[in-house]
């Protein structure tokens, strides 16, 4: 389907040299985005968290195949479309990665701190990051089917929602100066509405994605962390409670739209 | 001692000094050599040709170079070169205004076809290039603007 | 050892389209960390390609080519069930071969 897509972009080229001299300026980003879905740079975290679910490795030299990230241990088909929500063994709601975390010390007695008190790109958290690419690929184009069943779940989602309105930091901004009203953007970058109706494979459903800008591949963890940053607030511990509520609001605003994890970025 | 070192190194430089004329002279191929520094280092398309040992390039409707028309990010640009010229050795990706105006050389053989796709870091808006460079020497291009925009803090 | 390479071959028409993706910084070697220290240039300069074990592509790269590169190219004369085999080495002469079978 990628192939006969760029095959028709380049027929497009051959053939509408005119067309596209009048093309507005979405349209040209819409195209450079359609170029880029073929070989997203993603897959080889994907390749690389494969391996790691597969690989024995920590203290305790096991794998990850016995991780429960919802659906039961070993589960990963359709796990990442049912996160964040509440797990019986640790009495709490986790996102991914936090789950990730947790399997990792369980099974493999990878000490937590090594990804909460690591950096970006590094290290454990880097796993984890690969791990999240992974998981979430074998979701792909499956819709958010989020649980509200679980009261802590649903308490999440309400503080996910405070948080999401709350102004602070220098600037009094919260995430929805940026994010609550349709049609806004900063410069070229259309800023989806995560208070309003979802779309596939926009906002929540976009991340984990590789951003070319950087060449990094961010999970929603980074993304968070990174917004928060840019509203001038301080950056939140990783996968912290706070991050967990946002990603459970989000998440379950995203019900029923489909999942384009990995995505690509500028 | 010290004249014999002195005379065996001005003729080491006078020997290679007569290989640059050669080579120059298009006696010895220069695309013979498997790492071309001096067309990576070139800073003009003309530069990039000549260090390759060919011909001043010419436009051509036989050679196609595609990308987007906007990049939203210069660091990841997709761009493609291709020709349906006969006996070409040599498909090239160059970015103009990049502070070295090569990005890659493509070595065709009977064993591919013609036809390149890779992607490029653009340092600003500029003209790319698609290149083929014939068995006798010859170049020939096909050029297109390609806008790069900064885009925003978020996506 | 260098992370491994995605490398996809897809049969059609008597050619295989091969899709590479590879694990590499590429480092044009003008950027500046935070102490204003120049960050060496390490980028991949040479790639091959073989269609069961027979070369049938070479090619030079400089440190423009993007960060975790993308090539395309199209070999003749492949059918599913051959190998293809892609090499890559840098400026600092580590390398890298992962193989496909076409599909």
């Amino acid at each position: 389907m990628r192939k006969t897509t760029l095959c028709a972009v380049l027929a497009l080229a051959a053939f509408a040299p005119h067309a596209w001299a009048q093309k507005s300026t979405s349209d040209g980003i819409a195209e450079y985005r359609e170029m880029l879905q073929d070989g997203n740079p993603a897959e080889l975290f994907e390749a690389k968290g494969e391996d790691l679910w597969k690989q024995k490795r920590g203290p305790r030299k096991a794998s990850l195949e016995r991780c429960d990230l919802g659906k039961g241990p070993g589960v990963v088909k359709g796990a990442f479309v049912e996160l964040p929500r509440y797990f019986a063994d640790t009495g709490k709601v986790q996102d991914l990665e936090s789950r990730l975390v947790t399997c990792m010390s369980q099974l493999q007695g990878i000490d937590p701190k090594e990804v909460i008190d690591g950096a970006w790109g590094k290290g454990e958290r880097a796993n984890v990051t690969a791990l999240a690419t992974w998981v979430g690929s074998q979701s792909k184009d499956m819709k958010f089917n989020l649980p509200q069943s679980q009261q802590q779940e649903r308490a999440f989602y309400e503080v996910g929602k405070r948080l999401f309105f709350q102004r602070g930091g220098s600037h009094d901004f919260s995430c929805a100066s940026c994010h609550g009203e349709e049609g806004k953007r900063i410069r070229l970058q259309d800023l989806p509405h995560l208070s309003g109706k979802a779309e596939d494979g926009v906002g929540f459903a976009a991340w984990p994605a590789y951003r070319v800008s950087s060449g990094e591949m961010w999970t929603m963890q980074h993304r968070l962390n990174d917004c928060y940053r840019q509203q001038r607030f301080p950056e939140p511990i990783y996968a912290s409670d706070a991050t967990i509520a946002l990603g459970v609001y989000l998440g379950v605003n995203a019900r029923g739209t489909k999942s384009a994890v990995p995505a690509i970025k500028r | 001692m010290i004249s014999r070192k002195t005379s065996r190194r001005a003729a080491l430089q006078q020997s290679l000094a007569v290989a640059g004329m050669l080579v120059a002279a298009g006696v010895l191929p220069r695309t013979a050599l498997a790492y071309n520094k001096e067309a990576f280092d070139a800073k003009t398309v003309a530069d990039v040709v000549k260090a390759l040992g060919a011909g001043a390039p010419a436009e051509s409707k036989d050679v196609t170079i595609t990308g987007p028309d906007i990049a939203e990010n210069g660091a990841v640009v997709p761009l493609g070169a291709a020709t349906t010229l006969a006996g070409v050795k040599q498909l090239l990706v160059l970015v103009e205004k990049n502070p070295n105006t090569m990005v890659a050389g493509f070595n065709v053989t009977d064993a591919v076809e013609p036809n390149f796709l890779t992607r490029a870091k653009l340092g600003q808006s500029s003209d790319v290039y698609a290149v083929a460079i014939t068995n006798d020497g010859k170049a020939f291009y096909a050029k297109k603007e390609v806008k790069v925009t900064l885009g925003g803090c978020g996506g | 050892m260098a992370d491994p390479m995605r490398i996809r071959a897809q049969a059609s028409g008597g050619n295989a389209t091969v899709r590479v993706l590879m694990a590499h910084e590429m480092e044009t070697g003008q950027r500046k960390d935070a102490s204003g220290k120049t960050i060496p240039a390490w980028f991949i300069q040479e790639v091959t390609a073989s269609l069961n074990g027979k070369p049938v592509l070479t090619a030079e790269w400089g440190p423009a080519v993007s960060k975790n590169p993308f090539m395309q190219f199209t070999v003749k004369g492949a059918k599913a069930g051959d190998k293809i085999a892609v090499t890559w080495k840098d400026n600092r002469g580590d390398t890298r071969t992962d193989e496909a079978t076409v599909s």
